[in-house]
């Protein structure tokens, strides 16, 4: 196997791996904030506002892991830098 | 119509005109064209206000966005609103309508492109040290880096680096994904199902609008509420000796 295919091949797997490992701990995660905050929103139904918004500013930064992940895959995939390197380098 | 690729990541390497060093692409002339909807469109709202009982559609609809906004804001500083309204609601209404107005046929949101997020981003980097010097003066904001300890100075501007990095990529990466996603779906289940993934598009472009107003709130709120607590705490203390005194 010459080095371009060899840089492709490890790309794509990565590009997968990234996604499914990171993918994990932030969606148990999103879903432990969704219970808690239900069963909070279900016994003090007042401070609905408060708990939503609160909610979602978490969300929104537990949500942010997952979404590095999918950026570095994305980057993998689309825009790697080996590429340039390898091609470079093969001639 | 397929604009951007879907082997292209950012709405930048379309490029529609370049003449020298100057070149227009597609999230250059979309950005313009939301930023023209919003302007003209409250100016035309805003040209002829009234106090009567009947007042224009347009004019509810304008009441109804601001004083919803102005609502949230004033429920999280605790506070008058009016000082950040300008701000945020134009961060959220710019952000709002480019994410929805991805239903309309031919439309690349310009928040697809890390480098309208990173202005934006850089944006709410800027007011956050000037919101808090307007609030507290220069040596208590700058104190407040110093807060526990000299050693924690480091820490709180990565802190701020960080977080101005997150607020970027994380509003790119939702746009883009949700991009990429209708487009990979368009090649395999061409019918039904990528509109209904459009309308879920909706909701999420509503939402990360929304999360960027409050995340860029948040952060400007406890800018400038530090020197009040402590002002607070001071003043505390200062009661209970003094009740001490007296006792």
């Amino acid at each position: 196997m010459d080095s371009i295919s060899l840089v492709a091949v490890v790309s794509i797997v990565i590009a997968g791996m990234t996604m499914a490992v990171g993918s994990y701990g932030p969606s148990q995660s999103m879903g432990q904030a969704i219970q808690q905050a239900l069963s909070a929103i279900a016994q003090q139904p007042d401070e609905r506002n408060s708990l939503t918004r609160t909610l979602f500013v978490g969300l929104a930064m537990i949500e942010s892991i997952a979404i590095y992940c999918f950026v570095i895959s994305m980057i993998v995939i689309f825009a790697n830098p080996f590429w340039g390197h390898v091609i470079k380098a093969g001639g | 119509m397929e604009i951007v690729g879907i082997n292209q990541i950012s709405p930048d390497q379309v490029i529609l005109w370049s003449w020298g060093f100057v070149t227009i692409s597609v999230t250059i002339l979309y950005t313009w064209l939301v930023m023209v909807i919003l302007v003209v469109g409250s100016w035309l709202v805003t040209r002829n206000l009234s106090n009567d009982i009947n007042v224009s559609r347009w004019q509810h609809f304008l009441e109804v966005v601001i004083s919803t906004i102005r609502g949230e804001i004033r429920e999280m500083t605790k506070k008058g609103a009016d000082k950040y309204i300008p701000l945020i609601g134009t961060l959220f209404l710019f952000i709002c309508l480019s994410n929805v107005l991805v239903i309309v046929p031919g439309f690349v949101a310009p928040t697809s492109s890390i480098t309208t997020t990173a202005a934006l981003a850089i944006c709410v980097f800027i007011a956050v040290p000037f919101y808090g010097i307007s609030a507290n003066g220069f040596f208590y904001y700058l104190k407040e880096y110093f807060q526990p300890n000299f050693i924690f100075f480091p820490l709180h501007v990565m802190g701020e680096l960080a977080r101005t990095l997150a607020l970027t990529v994380r509003l790119f990466g939702n746009i883009m994904s949700h991009e990429k996603i209708i487009g990979i779906l368009l090649s395999v289940t061409p019918l039904l199902f990528p509109v209904i993934m459009q309308a879920l598009g909706l909701l999420i472009g509503v939402i990360q609008a929304y999360i960027f107003a409050i995340l860029s709130m948040v952060y400007i709120a406890s800018a400038t509420s530090v020197h009040e607590e402590s002002h607070k705490h001071e003043k505390l203390q200062n009661a209970e000796v003094s009740e001490g005194v007296t006792a």
